[in-house]
């Protein structure tokens, strides 16, 4: 079905090579992607992508979080585990979509061969990774937001700060969706990397949305370690009468300091999985 | 334009796991020399597992080969493996990267990611889709489609940001006459217009037979031949492929037919058998006449194709290449 005869290309005849090997001129290079644009492009097609195939898990991570609220409404006695509760289950929905989404949906493109496309793409790693994670991370705001004033009126709790969430859901956001990047693209298997995302929204949810107070030494240092508890515990502050807004300031840092790790752990994981 | 020079590739044995047998070591790329000139379209023709998809991912800076060296239009592909990226255009077997975009924007996001800004890339896009015949279901998302479409889609998204090299890995696979039409249709006009180089594969002997320039023949890593397709059917001129139906089964009771069991390949109840022209009249004239006749159900006759070439070279795989 090819009609051109080879000898009539533009540029030569066949068999005459343009360079020498090892040799001679090398042809240009096309252009390099640059970081914004293609970070704006890949986060551009990845939010299309909710409109496909996310919605119905967006509304499961919402009402997972309502029904929690509204099993502990029954338990929860004191005013500060009722800030603790609400503040736990808002960033459970984000760990939810940020942590154990994103995790599967790396695994499944690395196990799938998916990654070949962008690695053949001249566009930086890092583009790849911010991209998805921003994305995956505005997924959760809706979530988020009927969440926390729904427990505000469920609790009776102030809704006068909810704005913090502005600053909650980004942190907190980075941390959750570079942990659940550098799952989705270090796990060996598919079923390993979602195993994982399990694993930390479940952590998420048992150490986030119980209050603190009751749990037992041990599982208070799991509580320190793990990433969203910074985010809950700013979010809890806010409902005070006069908030210590320097140390709301300072577990939004943690949060702040744990996403540039992470992100940084999941663009080195990228460029690993990608070239093998 | 792409010179391979010993490409050397060996995946590492895998142990054995309580039960489930171990892999043995495999040499998926064994000593590869290539020349790709400007301007071709060249193929990489083999049975599954013959190398094929590995020397495509070493060529396009995705795999690190063991030894050997690669060089694209001057650039040293293995030491410099992002600079693939920026002189070539890859169209893998995998659409999962694109599946839940729509074909516009899976068009569109890879121009941006292959370095045009947005007015380039929406102009690129329109016009590729356009070219394609993609434009009426551009806002369909690529899940949706059918395989063919699919294909057609992501073969789009890999034109869109022009290169001078295409690696497609056997880009028409699903496709109807009219896509694989609007994709080789495409290629041309490259070619004719900019010089575009094409590194193709396949394991489809008739569409390597029509669009190729020059194929290298793979089997087990290695290049077992590689020249025009015209070329390589010349040396297995003198052979003539006889394929014998039988209704139920062979009538072996009659001497001739017995006599050409032994160099028949068998299939159920075809037997392909590779003959000289006079031989080949006489078994013929054998079944076609007296008891095995009755026996017949179809036969051909057919001058060689690249399959036979293939087989003809010693291709391990005895099952030969698919023919659609």
């Amino acid at each position: 079905m090819s009609v051109v005869p080879a000898e009539v290309l533009p540029g030569g005849a066949l068999g005459v090579e343009e360079t020498a090997p090892g040799g001679g001129a090398a042809a240009e290079l096309g252009p390099r992607a640059r970081l914004w644009p293609s970070l704006a492009a890949v986060y551009r097609a990845q939010l299309s992508r909710a409109r496909v195939a996310r919605i119905p898990l967006l509304f499961v991570a919402t009402f997972q979080s309502v029904g929690i609220m509204i099993m502990m409404r029954g338990v929860v006695d004191s005013r500060g585990e009722a800030q603790s509760v609400v503040a736990g289950s808002s960033v459970v929905v984000v760990a939810y979509v940020a942590l154990n989404l994103l995790a599967q949906y790396f695994g499944q493109l690395r196990a799938s061969g998916g990654l070949d496309h962008y690695a053949t793409l001249p566009v930086p790693p890092a583009s790849v990774v911010l991209g998805a994670a921003a994305a995956y991370a505005s997924f959760t705001v809706p979530g988020t937001l009927v969440t926390a004033a729904f427990g505000c009126v469920l609790f009776g709790l102030p809704l006068g700060n909810l704005w913090i969430l502005v600053a909650v859901i980004p942190l907190a956001g980075a941390a959750l969706a570079g942990l659940g990047a550098a799952c989705g693209l270090l796990a060996p298997r598919p079923e390993l990397a979602t195993l994982l995302g399990q694993l930390g929204m479940s952590a998420a949810l048992l150490l986030g949305v119980l209050p603190p107070d009751r749990m037992p030494g041990i599982i208070r240092l799991a509580r320190d370690l793990l990433p969203s508890t910074y985010g809950v515990e700013a979010y809890a502050r806010t409902f005070g009468a006069h908030p210590d807004w320097a140390v709301v300031l300072v577990d939004l840092g943690v949060c702040a300091g744990v996403g540039v790790v992470s992100l940084a752990v999941a663009t080195w994981a990228y460029r690993r999985a990608a070239v093998r | 334009m792409c010179a391979v020079r010993g490409l050397t590739k060996t995946y590492a044995a895998v142990k054995g796991r309580r039960g489930a047998p171990g892999v043995p070591e495999v040499r998926a790329t064994d000593g590869v020399e290539l020349d790709v000139r400007r301007g071709e379209i060249f193929g990489l023709l083999g049975p599954n597992g013959a190398g094929k998809s590995t020397l495509v991912r070493q060529l396009t800076g995705l795999l690190r080969p063991d030894s050997g060296g690669v060089e694209i239009l001057g650039h040293d592909i293995v030491r410099h493996p992002e600079r693939a990226a920026r002189i070539l255009a890859y169209l893998g077997q995998e659409s999962s990267a694109l599946d839940e975009l729509t074909v516009s924007l899976a068009a569109e996001t890879t121009g941006r990611l292959r370095g045009l800004d947005a007015r380039q890339a929406r102009g690129e896009r329109d016009a590729v889709l356009e070219e394609l015949g993609l434009t009426p279901i551009a806002g369909r998302a690529l899940k949706k489609l059918s395989g063919g479409q699919r294909r057609l889609a992501c073969f789009a998204a890999a034109l869109v940001g022009e290169r001078p090299l295409l690696v497609l890995d056997e880009p028409t696979t699903g496709m109807d006459p009219v896509a694989r039409r609007a994709v080789w249709a495409a290629v041309d006009r490259r070619r004719a217009e900019r010089g575009t180089t094409v590194v193709l594969v396949t394991h489809n002997v008739i569409e390597a037979e029509t669009v190729l320039d020059r194929v290298a023949v793979l089997d087990q890593g290695r290049v077992i031949a590689c020249d025009t397709p015209a070329g390589l059917k010349e040396r297995v001129a003198g052979e003539v492929r006889v394929e014998l139906v039988w209704r139920d089964r062979a009538p072996l009771d009659v001497p001739e037919v017995a006599v050409l069991r032994e160099r028949a390949v068998e299939s159920g109840r075809r037997w392909t058998l590779r003959l000289a022209p006079e031989e080949a009249r006489a078994a013929v004239a054998t079944v076609t006449g007296g008891a095995a006749f009755a026996a017949l159900d179809d036969f051909t006759l057919a001058t060689p194709s690249l399959e036979d070439v293939y087989l003809a070279l010693g291709g391990a795989a005895r099952q030969g290449l698919v023919k659609a």
